[in-house]
C-alpha cells in the first residue's frame, strides 16, 4: 500500500473562526492506483491535496496521520516535509502554466532544483531528454524562457519535472481544467502514461469534471463540504453509484448525445453548506431527497461492497434502483 | 433578427503593432428569435470576439452586423440605448462582474435610472419581481444582499435577470456556465431554454461540446478565426464532416464511454498560416455547411 491516509483534519483560520476544509477523511491508495478526487469547489479536495505535500500559512493541521511507503509524513511541520518533497510526494499544480520561474531557462531551472536535493543534473539529462520526447518536447525547450512556449507545452514541462526523481505519490491539481478538449486528452493520457512507465507509482488525479476522471482514474473518491461521500472504481461511480450526491451530481452532467430538447437534464438544488459551523450529521441532507430525521446523526462510511464505500444512512434504498428518480425511492 | 455579413477583426500586436493577428476572419451567420446557436471553439479561436463585436465593445475591421438590417457600428447614441435595450450580454466570471460594495438593488437601480427614468416604484418593484421569478429567483433570498453573500449560480441568474429587466431580444451567453459548480450549471443550462422558449434568440458562447450539444438548435464550429462547420444541432454533431470537428469529438470526456487508445501528444497548437485564405464553405446537406478541407 502506498498510501493511507487516516482521519485527517485540516482547517483553515479566518477571522470569522475555523473553516473546517477537511473533516476527518480516511482512505487508503495501492501500489499503482490512480485515484481521481471529485466534488464541487469548496468540497476540500484541493485542501486534501495540498495537505499531503505542503500546509500553506493559513491551513492549520487539527489532527489524524498520513503514511507514505509506511512512514508517517510530518505535514504539520514545514521544514521537516521537506526532505519529502519531490522525491517522495511530488505535485503538478492548478497553477502549473504560471509556476515556471520566468527568469530562468528551463534547463537552468530544472539544474538548480536538483542540485537543492542533492542530485546531479549530468547524470540525470538523458533520462530527462527522453521523457521530455515522451511527451512530444524536443530538448530545445531546456534552452528556452518559459515565456516561449505554449500553455500546453509548459502544462507537460511542469508534469516532467514534477516527476523526474520517481515519486510514489504525485498530485495533479486540475490540471486539464484550462486546456483545449484535445490538449486534455493529450495530457490526461499522459499521465496514465507516466503511471504504467513507473515514473511515478499512484497519483491522486483531483478535478471537478467527472468526465474526465472517468477516461483516466481506476478509483474515484467523491467528497462533499469537507468529508468523504463515495469511493468505489471509476466504473461504479459513474454506472452505479449509491450516495444519492454522487447519483444527482453524475445525472446532472450532459454529454455529447443529450439534448435538451429530448431530454431534460436537472441539477442540485440548494447550495453546500457553510464549513465554518458545518451542520450536524450528513452535511448533504438539506439538498437530499431521500433524507429523514435519522439523517441528523452523522452516517459512518460504510463498505458496501469490495472497494465500494459511502456515507450515507439510506445506502439500502438507493441498491439497483438507478432508473428510479431519487424521490419517488420511500425511505424508512 | 442579428446577421453577421463577412465580419473579420485584426489585431495589432508586437511592440509596435507590427504583427498582425487575425482573430475573426470573414465570419458570416445570423441568430433568429426562438433559437439557441451555439459558438463553439477553443480558447483563440475568435468566439469571444465575435460576442463582444456584437456587443459593440470592440469594432469589427471589416464586414458588417445589423440588427433588424440596421448596422450596428454605424448607431448614434439614442440609437445604441435602443439597441442595448434589445440586445445584452452575460459573461463568464459573475464573481467579478458586480461592484463589491453595492447591494444587488443599487444594480438593478442604476438600470432604472438609465433605461426607465419614469416608472413609479411599485411598477418597477413589480417588473423586477417578474424579472427575478424568470431566473428562479426569489426576491427575498437576493435583495438587499451584497454580491459576495450570494452563490455563483444566484448571480449569473440576477446577470439574466438584470438583461431580462431590459425588453431584451438577444442575448450573448459568453461562457456564463464555465465558473458555476456542476450542480447547478445544467440549472442555468435550462434557464435558457425557457428563455428560448419565450422567443429570445441566444448566442451561446462556449468551449464545451456537450453543454453546446445539449442546449442548441444550431451550431458553429470555429477555429482560428474561421467558421469550420455550421448547421442545425444533430446534423453538425451526429454527422461532423470537416475533420477537426470530428477530432474534437473524438477527443471529448464522455461519461459512459472511454476514449480510443492513446494517439501521440501533438507536437504544438499548429496556427493557421495568416495569409492562407479563408477556407470557403460547401453545403453538404440541408442546413449544414462545412469549410473546403
Amino acid at each position: 500500500m502506498t498510501l493511507r491516509v487516516d482521519d485527517l483534519r485540516v482547517y483553515y483560520r479566518t477571522l470569522a473562526g475555523d473553516v473546517k476544509a477537511l473533516d476527518g477523511v480516511t482512505f487508503d491508495l495501492a501500489d499503482g492506483e490512480i485515484m481521481g478526487l471529485a466534488g464541487e469547489s469548496g468540497c476540500g479536495k484541493s485542501t486534501l491535496g495540498k495537505s499531503l505535500i505542503r500546509l500553506d500559512g493559513r491551513m492549520r493541521y487539527v489532527g489524524g496521520s498520513v503514511t507514505l511507503d509506511g512512514t508517517e509524513l510530518p505535514i504539520w511541520d514545514n521544514g521537516q516535509m521537506d526532505e519529502y518533497r519531490f522525491r517522495h510526494v511530488s505535485i503538478v499544480p492548478q497553477y502549473a502554466m504560471s509556476a515556471l520561474n520566468p527568469t530562468r531557462k528551463i534547463g537552468r531551472m530544472i539544474d538548480e532544483l536538483l542540485h537543492s536535493r542533492g542530485v546531479d543534473m549530468d547524470a540525470t539529462l538523458p533520462e530527462l531528454e527522453r521523457r521530455l520526447e515522451l511527451v512530444g518536447l524536443s530538448n530545445d525547450v531546456l534552452t528556452m524562457f518559459p515565456i516561449e512556449l505554449s500553455g500546453g507545452m509548459k502544462q507537460r514541462v511542469v508534469m516532467v519535472i514534477s516527476t523526474l526523481l520517481d515519486p510514489s505519490l504525485l498530485i495533479a491539481d486540475e490540471i486539464t481544467s484550462a486546456l483545449d478538449v484535445s490538449t486534455q486528452k493529450a495530457v490526461a493520457q499522459t499521465l496514465v502514461q507516466f503511471r504504467d512507465r513507473g515514473f511515478v507509482k499512484s497519483m491522486i488525479v483531483i478535478t471537478h469534471d467527472i468526465s474526465v476522471l472517468y477516461q483516466v482514474a481506476d478509483t474515484i473518491l467523491v467528497m462533499y463540504a469537507g468529508k468523504l461521500a463515495e469511493k468505489a472504481s471509476a466504473e461504479d461511480i459513474v454506472m452505479a453509484p449509491r450516495h444519492p450526491y454522487t447519483r444527482m451530481l453524475v445525472s446532472s452532467l450532459p454529454e455529447v448525445g443529450v439534448r435538451e430538447a429530448d431530454h431534460r437534464l436537472s441539477g442540485i438544488a440548494g447550495r453546500p453548506p457553510s464549513l465554518l459551523d458545518p451542520p450536524q450529521g450528513c452535511r448533504f441532507r438539506d439538498r437530499c431527497p431521500l433524507a429523514t430525521a435519522k439523517c441528523v446523526e452523522e452516517p459512518p462510511f460504510v463498505e458496501i461492497a469490495d472497494g465500494h464505500g459511502a456515507a450515507c444512512w439510506h445506502i439500502d434504498q438507493t441498491v439497483g434502483r438507478l432508473d428510479i428518480p431519487l424521490e419517488k425511492i420511500e425511505t424508512a | 433578427m442579428l446577421s453577421l455579413e463577412h465580419v473579420s477583426k485584426t489585431y495589432r500586436t508586437g511592440s509596435f503593432g507590427g504583427a498582425v493577428l487575425h482573430a475573426v476572419r470573414d465570419v458570416s451567420f445570423d441568430v433568429r428569435p426562438g433559437e439557441v446557436m451555439s459558438l463553439i471553439g477553443e480558447s483563440g479561436s475568435g468566439k469571444s470576439t465575435i460576442g463582444r463585436m456584437i456587443l459593440r465593445l470592440v469594432a469589427p475591421t471589416a464586414g458588417t452586423i445589423t440588427y433588424q438590417g440596421d448596422d450596428v457600428a454605424a448607431m448614434n447614441r439614442h440609437e445604441v440605448k435602443e439597441y442595448y435595450r434589445r440586445v445584452q450580454g452575460v459573461f463568464q466570471d459573475p464573481f467579478s462582474a458586480y461592484n463589491p460594495i453595492f447591494k444587488i438593488d443599487r444594480v438593478f437601480g442604476m438600470l432604472r435610472t438609465e433605461f426607465f427614468p419614469g416608472t413609479s416604484r411599485e411598477a418597477w418593484s413589480a417588473k423586477l419581481a417578474d424579472a427575478l421569478e424568470s431566473v428562479s429567483l426569489n426576491p427575498r433570498d437576493v435583495l438587499g444582499k451584497f454580491p459576495h453573500q450570494l452563490s455563483g449560480g444566484q448571480l449569473q441568474r440576477l446577470q439574466i435577470a438584470r438583461a431580462l429587466l431590459l425588453d431584451i431580444e438577444h442575448l450573448v451567453a459568453d461562457e456564463i456556465i464555465s465558473m458555476l459548480d456542476a450542480s447547478t450549471r445544467i440549472d442555468v443550462l435550462n434557464l435558457l431554454a425557457d428563455l428560448k422558449e419565450r422567443g429570445l434568440g441566444i448566442l451561446f458562447i462556449t468551449h464545451d461540446l456537450s453543454l453546446g450539444n445539449y442546449i442548441s438548435d444550431t451550431t458553429v464550429i470555429l477555429r482560428h478565426g474561421c467558421i469550420v462547420e455550421m448547421g442545425a444541432t444533430e446534423k453538425v454533431f451526429g454527422d461532423a464532416r470537416h475533420p477537426y470537428t470530428q477530432s474534437l469529438l473524438a477527443s471529448v470526456p464522455q461519461l459512459h464511454s472511454k476514449w480510443a487508445k492513446a494517439e501521440p501528444m501533438p507536437a504544438t497548437n499548429g496556427h493557421l498560416d495568416d495569409d492562407a485564405a479563408v477556407p470557403a464553405l460547401v453545403s453538404v446537406g440541408d442546413d449544414h455547411l462545412v469549410a473546403a478541407h
